[in-house]
């Protein structure tokens, strides 16, 4: 490998070293259930990965994960794309979204928790709400800041609907889009948990409630590591996927 | 449905035409355009000649169908552009000030987008973009993107662009005020002998005396808002003499 490559290698991984061995460092001092061994953690990760009922509660929390994410993007796309064409809808939604914003994810677990009986749906419906406005003021801005003269430009060749969508619009927004899910990825990763802690009878939150009760901070933290590594590999597909779509972009040599 | 020239030879009618912009009755309305009477014969080639903010690119606009007069009538080829839109598809070509090419396309895909507009075959799309960037002296340079162009080598792509659909009607707007005077000169004269041998209906906007003396077969000076103050013909037969004195005419219009 080449020394450019190790460098930028360790200097990606340096950071996790540094925190791994000072905790190791506490192990040695603390008793387990405050600080336990990172290698009792390993151990724990590996245990989750290949016992098909705790893999299945990590696949349940990617599921839910995801689907609240489809289901807030497509929402927020539709919303976007009428508030965009028109502004009495806009000034109609906009103070809606953000009264929503404004309420904390617990509180729509407790709403969900009283209105809805199916755990599925009503894990679903608070990854929606709680991800919505941020995906819908999202892809409006995108929309907000096509340029007008590219616009035009295309309009000037009379394009359908649809191929308006295809060659102006989608690539103009994508990159927004993409920049979305990487912000909105975190913060569902946070609200599921949260959600599946109190409203759940399945998942990493539950898994996590489980561990608490044992006092367990090795299970605790092995469940933990499994949506940190979950959230991890998609944002290094999303990444993938920018380098890709984007590879038309100019990059300065000098940095900001 | 097909466009051809008016029956009556007239591409372009503007009749009694007006375009006010801002709510009606309120402070900050201003006229762009005030009642503009204006033919453009079937291949012809009119330089539209007027100071900074007269009404130009409004007028053009009107023309292209991406505005609608306030009141008066706008024919190009007999029809509306505004209301007939899409009848319009593949029969009216724009050259714009800035090159606005889609950032994310190659030079060869910005090239071929009218085509795809009109539905044309993948195949005969890329053979057609090819020969115009071949024309234009863009050979070598067909998978660059924009960003990877000179000023020069993107305004060279939108104009292949314009002519790959075979438009009748050619609008070009300030095409090479962005450029340097040397190549700004060596475009035009391209530019110029494309028009005529490709028997274009062309409409040049432009605020530089210098250049509608040297491209139009007729030049239209505007005064503001947007006006007829000076109309003249120009042939093989306008000698230099002649071009002295309608330079003085239309500074003196200008400055008026």
């Amino acid at each position: 490998m080449p020394a450019t490559a190790m460098k930028k290698l360790w200097s990606l991984v340096m950071p996790f070293v540094a925190v791994g061995l000072l905790w190791q460092l506490a192990a040695q001092f603390f008793p387990p259930y405050l600080f336990p061994s990172l290698i009792d953690v390993f151990w724990r990760c590996g245990e989750i990965l290949v016992t098909g009922s705790m893999l299945s509660d990590v696949m349940s929390t990617v599921f839910r994960i995801l689907a609240g994410l489809i289901g807030a993007f497509l929402v927020g796309t539709a919303l976007a794309l009428l508030m965009a064409r028109s502004q009495a809808v806009d000034r109609f939604l906009s103070p809606i979204l953000s009264l929503f914003q404004g309420i904390p994810a617990l509180s729509w677990v407790v709403f969900a928790i009283i209105w809805f009986h199916g755990i599925e749906f009503r894990i679903f419906f608070i990854m929606v709400v709680t991800t919505l406005p941020a995906f819908t003021f999202q892809v409006l801005g995108a929309l907000r800041a096509m340029s007008k003269d590219l616009v035009e430009m295309v309009l000037s060749f009379r394009p359908t609907r649809m191929k308006l969508f295809r060659v102006m619009i989608l690539p103009a927004v994508l990159p927004d889009i993409l920049t979305a899910w990487k912000v909105n990825l975190g913060n569902a990763s946070r609200v599921v948990v949260v959600a599946e802690l109190v409203g759940a009878t399945g998942g990493i939150g539950y898994q996590l409630l489980q561990q608490q009760q044992m006092f367990d901070m090795a299970g605790a933290l092995a469940w933990t590591l499994q949506i940190v590594l979950f959230v991890l590999v998609m944002q290094a597909v999303l990444t993938l996927m920018e380098t890709s779509l984007f590879r038309y972009r100019a990059l300065s040599e000098r940095t900001l | 449905m097909t466009v051809a020239a008016g029956s009556d030879g007239v591409a372009i009618h503007l009749g009694g035409v007006s375009k006010l912009f801002g709510g009606a009755g309120s402070a900050e309305q201003f006229r762009a355009v005030d009642n503009l009477d204006l033919d453009v014969r079937s291949g012809e080639m009119v330089a539209l000649l007027g100071k900074t903010g007269c009404g130009k690119s409004t007028i053009f606009n009107m023309v292209a169908g991406l505005l609608a007069p306030t009141t008066g009538t706008v024919r190009v080829s007999g029809r509306d552009p505004f209301t007939d839109f899409d009848a319009f598809r593949g029969k009216i070509a724009i050259v714009f000030q800035n090159d606005r090419l889609l950032p994310w396309r190659s030079a060869i895909a910005n090239v071929e987008l009218g085509l795809e507009m009109l539905g044309v075959a993948a195949e005969e799309r890329r053979v057609t973009a090819q020969h115009w960037l071949t024309k234009l002296g863009l050979d070598g340079h067909e998978h660059d993107y924009p960003h990877a162009l000179s000023g020069g080598m993107r305004q060279r792509v939108s104009i292949a662009r314009a002519f790959a659909t075979n438009a009748a009607i050619l609008l070009c707007d300030e095409p090479f005020s962005a450029l340097d005077e040397m190549t700004a000169n060596r475009l035009r004269a391209e530019f110029l002998k494309l028009v005529k041998e490709n028997g274009k209906t062309a409409v040049f906007i432009t605020h530089s005396i210098n250049e509608a003396l040297q491209i139009g077969d007729r030049i239209v000076v505007l005064k503001r808002p947007a006006k007829i103050a000076y109309d003249v013909n120009l042939d093989a037969s306008t000698t230099l003499e002649n071009k002295d004195a309608i330079r003085k005419r239309i500074e003196d219009v200008l400055s008026a």
